[in-house]
């Protein structure tokens, strides 16, 4: 059997009201008013696709990502339409930072908003024709929009991950279905920031409603199925009364159609259909028959059967509980930590010295990663990797193995909250953290107020940008520690 | 077991410029100053001089690298003069170098100058430590600065000791408030005006719980020490110094890369005390130091160094602090001239400018802030964060 074998989302932990956004942009663009329900997930100014996606992989149950991670052939897909790099493969970045081995298959997929489902196709494809395989297929998503427009109010930010496999499925691939269409909605060309779209009436009537009806009646037809066969259809559509229409259009009943979340954490381009499957399979019973629609320049349609291994698997974090972890934002911010409105960083915010790429490679499992050491005299756990045991009783050289970091739970030994180092979210929290099985820490802190940490508290780490030389065109990544809050 | 420093070397002259936002001044013009004054004070030539040390520390956003700013400002005629740097310790490192010159036989008269030019880099605090540790720690540590890398302790020392924020700052602002008064009497100090104990609570925060009072001057400013033999100073002048105790020590890593530390001490403030005490022949620091000046770059560094230096017991500071102990007329006058909180920090300068106020008051010529009778003073410099630091220190005595 091929399928899905772990399944992981994630949302950053900002929330924005869309009425927050139209007041104050809507006097630009007053159509907007019709939109004002809801309200949409927003990334941490330290957050980006690959980070997003870093979290969702590690928002699976850590069980099956350490099974993935004992296999001997893997593959890794990663798809987002922002990712960070356009050359620097940014699935190998992922790929670090869960401490895979090097022998895996990673590969980046883009260019619409379908990218995720034909990632998890691509995956699907491949584990039918090999004995033992495993995948992950992740997504992240962090989308910049022109104050005043439309995909301002709509898109969010989040990221979702999928384990395919060929043990422990807990929802077996049946067959796809996809077409492809240069159906020129929405286009951006690799140098610029924003969208710009063509019109929502033509976008809607000849876009939406037409394809996924097509894409979907076409696979019913091909494979003998019909509508009542499904328990949930899963469709991604930013638009709410569209997505209505599209039930009814396709004669389904109300609770088959996963509602399209769009109200509560906004569209989240490539990660939506992912996170509304993750959203279905958490409410889902063995038997059940899923129908998984990618859209965007054409349609995939994606057929599992939910198999009694669904009620073995749990997700480190639920989706309910990542709604439950939110905080607000103001707008202000939010434009500000997307680079959109630039603002005074000052002259020690504006200092920004080359990255030397070669320290960034022959460190990587230590940055990306965070693998220090461990004594083998002694045991002693130490980061970074040192060459000599830095315990005064020990002193051993030479006798260092590699030690995994990033899953080990840590307290807060001490913290502050510093108004001088520049941070794009002034006061820079950051502390030292003592981990539980040893070895200790400096750690900048993130997704959380300087007023709620204490000494001993329980923290966890987080996968997060460092900085972003944006003349350079550099993304850096490193761990941060945010309050345990799962 | 070494013989150690002790009375092996003597200072027979020293300079010391006015510590502050010099914007007219470059570091040449002040290297120049302090090392007119000290010439003068010592009373020789400069072609006498057999060997240099230059201090300086942030030597990239003013004098550059290496000894020949030094040689090629004060034009000296192809000595040994050597650039040394460790971090707030730098000023200390250099005095060091050239009394070990001096006792090693290998110069007569050795000058050990520190500078440090802050004053030019278009922003408050020190340069950040993003780009001083290392290419791999860029990487790896936080976006941190020094009053964050001592918030750190201060949040620890408040945890340990059960003290509430308020009760913590209020100690830290008695600290800060008494270093003021000493400034206001000192000609020379970077800021001269006393504050209140309100001021220092209610004055903005800069890294939590530390605000803007607790945290010291950044300077600009030079300071210079002529040393040589006790039997050359002998024929210069009758109240030369002599060097009591050298000590640095500098962190194995233990701090940052366990947990064997609690954050509330300075390790190797406290190891290199222990090592001076030694060397100088101090058996009961609280009751043989005359002065002290130390680093109190912030408030909780002065606060813990009483404890390192085994002046309070652990976790007794407060107490010393709240009885005036350490008050121009208490039992030991700590920062005598408004120390790096009031005089100003000039990194490469403030370990010799400390030596410079000891050796003021030991000769008994620190005007308004004399100390009576002092025979024994100590400096103390702390460089890096207390997680990962190096510490000077120096006894002095006549």
């Amino acid at each position: 059997m091929v399928g899905i074998a772990a399944f992981g989302a994630y949302l950053p932990r900002f929330r924005i009201k869309r009425k927050e956004i139209l007041e104050a942009m809507a006097w630009i663009n007053p159509s907007l008013w019709s939109l004002s329900r809801g309200e949409k997930a927003v990334a941490n100014y330290d957050e980006d696709a690959i980070t997003l996606a870093v979290s969702a992989i590690r928002n699976m149950s850590h069980e099956s990502l350490d099974n993935f991670l004992k296999q001997k052939e893997k593959v890794l897909f990663v798809a987002s339409t922002t990712f960070p790099y356009a050359e620097r493969l940014n699935s190998a970045i992922v790929s670090e930072a869960i401490e895979c081995a090097e022998a895996v298959e990673t590969a980046d997929f883009s260019g619409s908003s379908r990218a995720s489902t034909s990632a998890l196709i691509a995956a699907l494809k491949q584990a039918a024709s090999t004995e033992s395989f495993s995948a992950i297929v992740a997504s992240g998503e962090v989308r910049k929009a022109k104050p005043g427009s439309l995909d301002e109010a709509y898109i969010g930010d989040g990221g979702c991950a999928l384990m395919i496999g060929t043990k422990n499925v807990i929802a077996a691939y049946c067959s796809s279905l996809s077409f492809s269409f240069d159906f020129p909605s929405d286009i951006r060309s690799s140098s610029e920031p924003f969208r710009r779209s063509w019109e929502e009436r033509w976008i809607k009537d000849e876009g939406y409603k037409k394809h996924i009806p097509f894409a979907i009646d076409a696979y019913l037809r091909k494979n003998g199925f019909f509508p009542e066969n499904f328990r949930y259809v899963i469709y991604p559509c930013r638009y709410e009364r569209e997505h209505k229409a599209i039930a009814r259009m396709l004669r389904l009943r109300e609770e088959q159609v996963v509602p399209s979340l769009i109200n509560k954490i906004g569209d989240t381009g490539s990660v939506h259909p992912l996170i509304m499957l993750c959203y279905a399979l958490e409410r889902s019973s063995p038997g059940d028959q899923i129908l998984l629609v990618g859209y965007g320049n054409g349609v995939d349609v994606i057929h599992f059967e939910v198999s009694p291994e669904i009620k073995n698997y749990i997700p480190r974090v639920s989706f309910e509980k990542l709604l439950e972890i939110n905080a607000p934002i103001s707008y202000e911010k939010m434009v500000s930590f997307r680079e959109i409105m630039p603002v005074e960083k000052g002259i020690r915010g504006e200092f920004q010295p080359e990255t030397p790429m070669s320290v960034v490679w022959r460190n990587r499992k230590a940055i990306l990663g965070l693998v220090g050491s461990k004594c083998r005299k002694c045991g002693l756990p130490q980061y970074p990797p040192q060459k000599v045991c830095v315990n005064p009783h020990c002193l051993s050289a030479g006798e260092m193995e590699p030690y995994s970091f990033s899953r080990k739970s840590a307290k807060i030994f001490s913290y502050t909250g510093d108004n001088l180092a520049f941070s794009l979210d002034p006061p820079q929290i950051y502390g030292i953290v003592d981990f539980e099985d040893g070895g200790r820490m400096m750690l900048d802190f993130t997704d959380c107020k300087l007023e709620e940490l204490k000494v001993g508290m329980e923290v966890e780490l987080t996968f997060r940008r460092k900085y972003h030389d944006a003349h350079r065109g550099i993304h850096t990544y490193f761990w941060k520690a945010t309050p345990l809050r799962t | 077991m070494a013989t150690g420093i002790k009375d092996k070397v003597a200072i027979v002259g020293m300079g010391c410029t006015r510590f502050g936002e010099r914007w007219d001044a470059s570091a040449e013009d002040l290297m120049v100053e302090a090392f007119i004054e000290a010439v003068e004070d010592a009373g020789i030539e400069p072609k006498e001089i057999e060997g240099a040390w230059l201090g300086t520390c942030f030597e990239e956003i003013h004098v550059g690298k290496s000894g020949i700013p030094l040689s090629q400002t004060l034009k000296l005629q192809n000595i040994p003069v050597t650039r040394v740097e460790n971090f707030c310790a730098t000023g200390t490192e250099a005095f060091r170098a050239a009394a070990y010159a001096v006792a090693s036989g290998a110069c007569r008269i050795a000058l050990a100058l520190g500078v440090e030019k802050l004053k030019d880099t278009g922003y408050g605090g020190l340069p950040d430590f993003g780009t001083v540790m290392g290419t791999l720690n860029r990487f790896i540590l936080p976006n941190f600065t020094a009053p964050g890398g001592f918030a750190l302790m201060a949040t620890r020392y408040f945890a340990k000791y059960n003290i509430s924020p308020e009760e913590g700052k209020m100690a830290l602002a008695k600290i800060s408030c008494k270093s003021h008064r000493c400034g206001a009497l000192n000609p020379k100090a970077h800021l001269r005006k006393e504050i209140t104990e309100e001021q220092v609570l209610k004055a903005p925060i800069i890294a939590w719980p530390l605000g803007l009072f607790d945290c010291c001057g950044v300077s600009d400013g030079a300071a210079a020490a002529i040393i040589t033999t006790p039997d050359v100073a002998r024929g210069l002048r009758k109240d030369f110094v002599k060097v009591k105790a050298l000590q640095v020590a500098c962190t194995s890593g233990e701090e940052m890369f366990t947990q064997n530390w609690d954050g509330t001490y300075l390790k190797t403030t406290t190891q290199a005390a222990i090592r001076a005490y030694q060397e100088a022949d101090v058996k009961n620091p609280r009751e043989e130091l005359s002065l002290i000046e130390v680093h109190d770059c912030f408030s909780i560094t002065e606060l813990v160094t009483y404890e390192d230096l085994q002046i309070s017991e652990r976790g007794k500071a407060i107490r010393d602090i709240n009885d005036g102990f350490f008050e121009l007329t208490g039992n030991i006058p700590c920062q005598s001239d408004g120390g790096l909180k009031c005089f100003g920090h000039p990194i490469g300068a403030s370990g010799l400018r400390m030596i410079y106020e000891v050796y003021k008051q030991l000769q008994h010529k620190a005007g308004e802030r004399q100390i009576q009778d002092p025979h024994l003073g100590l400096t103390h410099n702390l460089g890096g964060i207390p997680s990962f630091s190096v510490c000077s220190i120096a006894i002095f005595g006549i």
